[in-house]
């Protein structure tokens, strides 16, 4: 498998990236080195192999649904870009 | 406190908690070896000194009192804290562009546990941007120095603080292990690292890179302060879902009952220790470590875990796949940086991406971008996770002949700085003995075992045992600790 600029820029564009053309040619570069060293893992038979995920295997832990008020509007407004002091401000949305 | 007397956390501990030395004494002598080394070390992205010197001031107005020992383990002790555990009023930056102003409103688990214990905070430390590199390189803020030579990496991405803690600008600091991030800079600085078990210590508050591999764990100068360090941040959480519910041994009380290595089979994997590729220091210091075990009376037996060659790669794919998850939330809508020039909602999100994380970063999200996309999902995740269990039953395979495993922590010493940068595959490839562990979820400890005859660097010897057997890895390395020549103070530093 090999990646070509263009992959890399649709890859870009649905990780919300927005790399400069030369920057996309490198990472294209740079990924077929490193997918190449990738392809290793063919060397193995895995079928049957049940993947594994994460080394926790216990349930899924549930509690319960209470209200809590941890933190303050203030607190939580505190660190965004911008603000109106109520909400989160982004650019417009709908036309 | 004169500058010739630099004892261990466990010592100064026990000094404060008599009442022998003030807390504010204390903390100034911390802060004065970071007035003289910061400038050539650069370990620091934000230091607390007002906070600290006024937390001093007001414990010791307080204390100590007679149950200081007991029920506060770490009163008055300085500690710093990697930038990637989020510290409530204190700037929480994960060496990224992306989080320059970034105060958060809470404490991770871990911090708040320090904070509990009594802990005095000095500030946050160098890493590579959140928790992606091994030479600490990548942050956007600064290179840190190794203190043994200020050309080399300190390793990473933990840097800061292995390197923080070897100048002894604090005593102890918290990192985190994603594939070796404790392990290898601790390594490389000479100082002992812990990984623990996944779930010993929630990660609640840790800034999630590839959350099913991140682990929080200690840094310090010796076993003891590592076991005392790790008995305050361990334990069950009901915030982190992954986090274990089950009891913590007294790991400090624990290090008193083995002597020697007595009855202890040593499992030597063949694929850590082939001469092929290991530094000839590595390979040295390493062998003797061994030797020195086998005269305390432990076994060392032949193993091996055959798919560790497969390791790398399936490790990039998956902390690739899981990152380009976990950094989606960096959106420049609630917190974080914000291109003002974009027109609509998602030339927002993209501009504000791209300028907010450097290389390696995007890198990373653009690489499980497409590993995780549609029609490649099945050949590069799926199969990733199934390699990763074949990894995982080599080492419960192994532990049937062995308690323990020992090998090198890293291939070589501290490399130079910019030695690596343009090659990621070749960076990547540094990790090679730490990455395993981290697929299976088991606990290792990177132990300093000398200097290199030929780099004058140290070397670092790996423990690694069964899940949560963190007291087995502390006793082993303690034992080993006490009959293997003590490191002088770091060269690389003129004091």
């Amino acid at each position: 498998m090999s990646i070509s600029t263009d992959d890399a820029a649709k890859v870009a564009g649905l990780a919300r990236l927005n790399p400069a053309q030369e920057k996309i040619e490198q990472f294209a570069n740079q990924f077929n080195d490193i997918l190449d060293y990738m392809q290793k893992l063919n060397e193995l038979d895995t079928s049957g192999v049940e993947p594994l995920y994460s080394p926790v295997t216990h349930e899924t832990v549930f509690r319960d649904d209470e209200v809590r008020r941890e933190y303050s509007r203030e607190e939580l407004l505190d660190n965004a870009p911008e603000t109106d002091g109520k909400y989160f401000i982004v650019p417009r949305i709908v036309g | 406190m004169s500058e010739s007397y630099l004892p261990t956390m466990t010592e100064i501990r026990g000094r404060l908690a008599a009442g022998e030395v003030r807390v504010e004494d204390v903390v100034r002598s911390c802060l004065d070896r970071m007035d003289a080394f910061e400038p050539s070390v650069r370990a620091f992205i934000t230091r607390a000194d007002e906070q600290a010197l006024s937390q001093a001031r007001e414990m010791d107005r307080s204390g100590p009192t007679p149950e200081t020992l007991t029920t506060k383990p770490l009163w008055g002790v300085p500690l710093t804290i990697k930038d990637v555990l989020t510290t409530r009023g204190l700037r929480t930056t994960c060496a990224s562009r992306m989080l320059t102003d970034f105060t958060p409103c809470f404490d991770a688990e871990a911090v708040s546990r320090l904070r509990n214990a009594g802990a005095v905070i000095l500030g946050k430390v160098n890493m590579d941007e959140f928790a992606m590199g091994s030479s600490t390189e990548n942050s956007a803020f600064q290179t840190t120095a190794n203190p043994w030579k200020l050309d080399a990496v300190p390793g990473g991405s933990s840097g800061g603080s292995a390197a923080a803690v070897a100048a002894r600008m604090g005593f102890a600091a918290l990192g985190t292990d994603t594939g070796g991030s404790i392990r290898q800079p601790a390594a490389f600085c000479g100082i002992v690292g812990l990984k623990p078990s996944y779930g010993r210590v929630s990660r609640y508050g840790l800034v999630a890179y590839a959350s099913s591999l991140d682990q929080i764990g200690p840094m310090t100068l010796t076993v003891q302060d590592a076991a005392l360090l790790l008995r305050v941040i361990s334990g069950h959480d009901p915030k982190d879902s992954t986090c274990a519910d089950q009891p913590v041994p007294d790991y400090p009380a624990l290090l008193a009952q083995r002597s020697d290595l007595s009855g202890l089979r040593i499992g030597m994997p063949q694929e850590f220790w082939s001469k092929e590729g290991l530094d000839l220091d590595v390979a040295e210091r390493c062998a003797q470590s061994m030797a020195v075990a086998e005269k305390l009376g432990a076994t060392c037996v032949p193993i091996s875990l055959p798919h560790t060659p497969y390791a790398v790669a399936a490790y990039y794919i998956v902390a690739s796949a899981e990152a380009s998850s976990n950094l989606a939330r960096f959106d420049g809508v609630r917190y974080g940086y914000r291109d003002k020039e974009a027109g609509n909602l998602i030339e927002m999100y993209r501009n504000s991406r791209s300028k907010g994380f450097g290389e390696e970063v995007q890198r990373r999200i653009m690489l499980g971008t497409y590993v995780l996309s549609s029609g490649y999902y099945d050949a590069y995740y799926k199969k990733a996770a199934q390699v990763r269990r074949l990894i995982q039953q080599d080492f419960h395979q192994a532990f049937k002949h062995c308690d323990v495993i020992c090998g090198p922590v890293t291939p070589t010493t501290a490399f130079g700085m910019g030695e690596k940068t343009a090659d990621p595959l070749q960076m990547y490839l540094t990790d090679i003995f730490t990455i395993s562990l981290n697929l299976a979820g088991l606990p290792g400890l990177s132990l300093p075992v000398g200097l290199g005859e030929r780099s004058g660097l140290p070397v670092g010897l790996q423990i690694l045992g069964p899940a949560f057997r963190e007291d087995l890895l502390l006793q082993v390395g303690h034992v080993l600790e006490h009959h293997l020549p003590r490191l002088p103070l770091p060269t690389g530093i003129s004091q």
